[in-house]
């Protein structure tokens, strides 16, 4: 799991940890409009309040912009996906998600992004409905499309998305001197792995602020609560095991998401590269002892495996 | 060998009907086992050798060579492989064929694809009368594929057609998509009259002149978002578009004497 060998990166310690994640299930879906701004405003709206399944029940953000000749209608687009824990559970979520921000949205018309995918969660099939009888559909090269007349016009939606076997919660930590440092350090990462195709960081901003431990030491409702050991103001106080070295005054995280394995150790990658910079003391991750996910990310092997 | 050749001596005096002339059955055989596989010539029951050189066996890529305007039924319920015919094809060529491509190098006859039920067919010339039609009385049509003609069709094309796509590069005769129930009827240039006549579902799109049935209606103006995954469909299959890969299309709903839930998208440049 860990190597025991001190390893930096331009000055930056980064410890000899791993990050813990699990199985999810993820779809990818294209949204394609008449123009990139339109496009984005309706990934922007579908992906949004997506955060964490804890409490939104599905995680979701933007994959990446695509240009016309990456889409299956020939217009601007953007590729969004979306992770819950169930191919079933994924499905209601796209259900819903599409019909109240795509069907609604100007221009917009919405593809399944994994025609491959082993399993099938519907899409255009739920949504059809909306019609009320005056809907149509049109099979092309074997893919079933829903035209579901709208004021505008009609909304195109494919009638199934493709679900996949998918990984989510991997993460590392940017811990710093200053709230300044660590969110600069957190923009850097984020800016590098939005450049990696096949994941997305559902986050605000890509960046948490909150992380997370499991349930609370006080009230027993709480299935997550404050990372106590990671809080700098919490440093000292009694019961409180603080995982930060000296120095150190703020901490933000990166969570990732993605379809595959060698999609997230990219991503993790380039993030703590990008995020070794002045004013981070270390490069951490968040993991419960390797008893909540199956997906482990040890920190120091994803520079070793880039190395070979 | 990876294909089987037949080259037709010489023209027959009558029909030949040779439905045995098919890739996936040829995949199994031998040069001498395909040269016994039967066809009819008039009355008469014959080898396939008489009137063929058979060259290459246990292949799945066929070419026919030869005037084969009187053999009909090539390809005819063909379910994979490659059949190309290299030049005018006879009747029902491609008729009921459920999977594989054919591809007729010259023109087409009467019927071609008639009842196809899946794979793709090409014409490179003209296509005469049904082209991917359906068979007198039968209630279906063309139940799923592509098939595309560069050239222009006779009358009825796509009559009764159910599922699946068809496009003509050229004009199309008179009754074209008549009585459709589904699927997408193409046509880029003129069509003739009683074009969706008894339409009850499904989609003309027409790119030239057309003279509507007073039984359509006018909706609007637009470009509807499925012709664009459509057209790059066919752009990726080999087939030229033309101008409708810009402007809009005007939409007219019927066939009001039947069903009323078809359209015809009316192509316009502006």
């Amino acid at each position: 799991m860990t190597d025991g060998v001190p390893l930096e990166r331009r000055g930056v310690a980064i410890r000899d940890t791993y990050a813990e994640a699990f199985g999810m299930r993820a779809t990818r879906l294209v949204i394609t409009a008449a123009s990139p701004r339109w496009a984005r405003i309706g990934a922007d709206a579908l992906t949004g309040f997506a955060t964490s399944v804890i409490g939104c029940k599905v995680e979701a953000g933007v994959e990446a912009e695509l240009g016309p000749s990456e889409t299956p209608d020939g217009r601007p687009g953007v590729s969004v996906l979306l992770f819950a824990f169930d191919a079933a559970g994924l499905g209601q979520r796209v259900v819903e998600r599409v019909g109240q921000t795509l069907l609604t949205c100007a221009t917009a018309a919405c593809f399944d992004g994994l025609p491959g995918g082993t399993e099938r969660a519907p899409m255009g099939e739920g949504l059809r409905f909306f019609g009320d009888g005056f809907q149509s559909s049109k099979v092309i090269d074997g893919r079933r499309f829903w035209r579901v007349p709208v004021m505008e016009g009609e909304f195109l939606v494919e009638a199934s998305v493709g679900v996949q076997r998918a990984i989510g919660g991997g993460n590392f930590l940017i811990l710093a001197v200053d709230a300044a440092a660590a969110l600069a350090a957190a923009e850097a990462a984020v800016d590098a792995m939005r450049r990696v195709r096949g994941v997305i960081l559902p986050f605000p901003g890509g960046v948490v602020r909150s992380g997370s431990k499991v349930g609370a030491r006080r009230y027993k409702k709480m299935v997550a609560s404050t990372n106590d050991a990671y809080c700098p103001s919490l440093r000292g106080r009694v019961g409180v095991t603080s995982a930060l070295p000296d120095g150190v005054h703020s901490t933000l995280e990166i969570v990732v998401n993605g379809l595959d394995r060698a999609a997230i150790e990219a991503s993790l990658r380039a993030g703590i590269d990008a995020a070794c910079r002045p004013g981070v003391v270390e490069i951490s991750a968040g993991n419960y002892g390797g008893k909540l996910g199956k997906h482990l990310f040890p920190l120091h092997a994803l520079f070793a495996e880039a190395a070979r | 060998m990876s294909e089987v050749r037949l080259t037709l001596r010489q023209a027959p005096s009558v029909a030949l009907e040779a439905p045995c002339v098919r890739p996936d059955a040829f995949a199994t055989l031998s040069e001498a086992a395909i040269a016994r596989l039967p066809v009819e010539h008039g009355r008469e029951v014959v080898a396939l050798g008489e009137f063929f050189d058979v060259r290459g066996e246990h292949a799945d890529q066929v070419r026919v060579e030869g005037d084969v305007r009187r053999v009909k039924r090539l390809g005819a319920g063909m379910i994979g492989g490659s059949l190309i015919v290299a030049g005018s094809a006879g009747r029902h060529t491609g008729a009921g064929m459920s999977g594989g491509s054919l591809v007729v190098e010259g023109d087409a006859d009467d019927w071609t694809g008639l009842g196809m039920r899946g794979g793709r067919l090409v014409v490179h010339g003209n296509a005469a009368a049904a082209f991917c039609g359906a068979a007198p009385g039968s209630s279906r049509g063309m139940t799923g594929g592509l098939a595309f003609v560069r050239g222009s069709v006779g009358v009825r094309v796509g009559e009764r057609l159910r599922r699946g796509v068809i496009a003509v590069g050229g004009s199309a005769g008179a009754y074209a998509g008549a009585h459709m129930v589904a699927g997408t009827l193409v046509v880029r240039g003129a069509l003739g009259p009683g074009a969706g006549i008894g339409l009850k579902r499904g989609s003309i799109v027409a790119g030239g002149a057309l003279e509507l049935l007073p039984t359509f209606r006018y909706a609007c103006r637009y470009r509807p978002g499925y012709v664009d995954l459509l057209f790059a469909s066919l752009e990726r299959h080999g087939f030229d578009v033309g101008a409708m890969a810009a402007g809009a299309f005007d939409r007219f709903g019927g066939d009001h004497a039947d069903l009323g839930r078809g359209e015809i998208l009316k192509w316009t440049a502006s």
